[in-house]
């Protein structure tokens, strides 16, 4: 008798209310909550305690040396009203976001999709091709290079010997350009996880469906993504949805790293530099606690939407 | 239609050469978009000095030199700290990280995968919805948490943290759902092995992609970790953290920059290539049902 119809006959049973039963369950499987204890302890400390502990700190002020006190919504109210970088840094994510994460998607499938039917060596050679950047560590920082602000860059004196500009252009200190490049740079490093996970999704799709398609009528790729690819991928669409938005997110790292902290007129500050600076330099954590919160709410939310739009697919 | 039902043995049905041109010509493009600022950085880190500050400057490097890694390895031994222990430290914790992260999230990724109990559902659910932020919303009151366990400064405040890494999790317990038969766990419960014994020698050896894959995420995320605002002591920063030190010094140590880019890049590559295949495998069951 194997375990599943076990259990479906103990919840049967009549003679033992269910609190009972959930306790008996308990009991018999302790050796699952012995094997589970070590990670989940270390994952509440360090991911769920943070999480509730933030929301907490954010109605004080705490500042890591006085004893904190309770300050009601006055953090949240000075975030909205009183403090305009913080909407510039809002603003900049949602932009940040709203490109990076849907290009960032996009690319991945349709470049996974494209490299599905070659072989195995040339796709996996374009594979790393493609997945390099987004492993190889600080290697963005080449950009900075290519579009250095003297005559020396690549971009400049290309721009300089054709005779489109005649000074050199500051690309990384000019306002106009940070938050562009800034996006490229992101993209370029952005085909990851969700990457492979549509590489190996599209290998899994059953071959067989595909003729079937075409015997009832599929009559080009596109039919053939839309009515057999994504509906058959539809758990690998969903993950990489949610790797997706995560990391379009979390491009502080590069904008630092390439425009300077601050970069010049905030013009690339986000929220996740604006969390940094109230909490890792200023320890307002009280304050700091808040932006956390609100990026929170942004990422699950953003998460939340499109996993509900993502289920729709070929339904 | 009529033509096609003829070739029905052809898995490729549907498909036109005008299509087949128009994707290969995107591919091109998208791949000299990824691929050139790769090759940039070893040209760069291959140019002597007059090349590095050629006007107009070249794409190509003419001479090549290894003399920017020499240059490297010269700036790494003037510095303060002796450079073989950024090395220890980023060694050390990629390697404690991982290893406990490996083992502890395994044995959780298997409980939660092939035993059923009360509570299992919402942990997993739980572990999942955690993949939906970044970790830097938690990085402050980490701090907080860190401070009190007297873990600040320390490696513990490296490693530790790095045990609970979500994703890893997420793939294993994916993975053992997908490929480790219910059949063959039930026939060792029958003869009497215990949960811990069935994980470790019958589960495990299964699923052998995903714990290579884990081992890589877990080993590049450590391997690629900057400064972190949990460690102030410099002997106890990391080895990306020194480079980037280095490098910091301004646009005359450009060429050793870019040879340090190099170095640093080309663990994680060669170690993608060489799993590739694992990694693909462990991808295939990283779909999420609900």
């Amino acid at each position: 008798m194997s375990r599943k119809t076990a259990e479906a006959k103990a919840v049967a049973r009549k003679d033992i209310t269910y609190a009972q039963w959930i306790r008996k369950e308990m009991r018999r499987n302790w050796v699952a909550y012995l094997m589970i204890a070590p990670y989940v302890i270390i994952f509440t400390l360090f991911t769920i305690v943070p999480v509730f502990l933030s929301a907490v700190i954010s109605f004080t002020d705490f500042n890591m040396l006085q004893w904190p006190n309770f300050v009601g919504l006055e953090n949240y109210i000075n975030l909205f009203f009183a403090d305009d970088v913080f909407l510039i840094a809002c603003k900049n994510t949602l932009i940040f976001a709203v490109i990076v994460g849907p290009v960032s998607y996009l690319m991945s499938f349709l470049i996974a999709w494209f490299i599905n039917e070659l072989s195995p060596k040339i796709r996996s050679l374009v594979t790393l091709v493609f997945y390099a950047p987004s492993i190889a560590g600080q290697v963005y920082l080449i950009w900075g290079t290519l579009f250095a602000s003297d005559s020396y860059g690549w971009i400049n004196s290309i721009l300089l010997e054709t005779g489109m500009i005649t000074t050199p252009i500051a690309f990384f200190q000019d306002a106009d350009y940070v938050m562009p490049l800034c996006i490229v740079v992101a993209l370029w490093t952005s085909l990851g996880t969700s990457f492979l996970s549509f590489i190996a999704g599209l290998q899994g799709v059953d071959r067989s469906l595909y003729e079937a398609g075409a015997v009832d009528g599929v009559k080009n790729r596109w039919q053939e993504l839309w009515y057999i690819t994504l509906p058959s991928m539809k758990p690998q669409l969903m993950f990489g949805a949610i790797m997706a938005i995560t990391s379009s997110f979390g491009f502080g790292g590069v904008v630092t790293a390439l425009a300077g902290f601050p970069s010049v007129d905030y013009s690339a500050h986000t929220i996740m530099h604006h969390l940094e600076d109230y909490g890792g330099q200023r320890y307002e954590i009280g304050y700091s606690s808040a932006i956390a919160v609100v990026l929170f709410l942004i990422m699950v939310g953003a998460n939340m939407v499109v996993k509900k739009a993502i289920s729709k697919v070929g339904s | 239609m009529a033509k096609l039902r003829t070739r029905k043995h052809r898995v490729v049905l549907s498909r036109s050469v005008g299509g087949d041109a128009g994707i290969t010509f995107i591919l091109t493009l998208l791949g000299i978009f990824m691929f050139l600022p790769m090759v940039y950085v070893v040209m760069q880190s291959l140019k002597p000095l007059d090349e590095l500050w050629m006007y107009p400057p070249k794409f190509v490097v003419m001479n090549p030199t290894l003399g920017n890694f020499k240059d490297l390895f010269t700036l790494m031994n003037d510095s303060w700290v002796p450079f073989s222990r950024y090395i220890f430290n980023t060694l050390f914790t990629s390697v404690g990280g991982t290893f406990g992260h490996l083992f502890i999230a395994s044995m959780c990724a298997y409980a939660l995968a092939k035993i059923k109990f009360p509570g299992g559902k919402f942990v997993f659910k739980t572990i999942q919805t955690s993949l939906m932020f970044h970790s830097t919303v938690t990085a402050i009151t980490s701090f907080i948490l860190m401070s009190a366990f007297k873990m600040v400064d320390t490696y513990w405040a490296i490693i530790i943290p790095a045990w609970g890494y979500t994703l890893g999790l997420y793939l294993m317990k994916q993975f053992m759902d997908s490929s480790v038969p219910d059949t063959v766990l039930e026939s060792a419960r029958l003869d009497g092995a215990s949960e811990i014994r069935t994980y470790w020698t019958i589960a495990m050896p299964m699923v052998k992609p995903a714990w290579l894959t884990l081992i890589i995420y877990s080993f590049q995320s450590l391997w690629n970790a900057g400064s972190s605002i949990y460690i102030y002591s410099e002997q106890l920063k990391s080895f990306n953290y020194a480079i980037g030190q280095i490098t910091a010094g301004g646009i005359k140590r450009q060429g050793a920059s870019a040879a340090s880019t190099v170095l640093m890049m080309a663990v994680p590559i060669l170690v993608f290539v060489i799993t590739q295949s694992n990694i693909i495998e462990t991808m295939g069951s990283s779909g999420m049902k609900d």
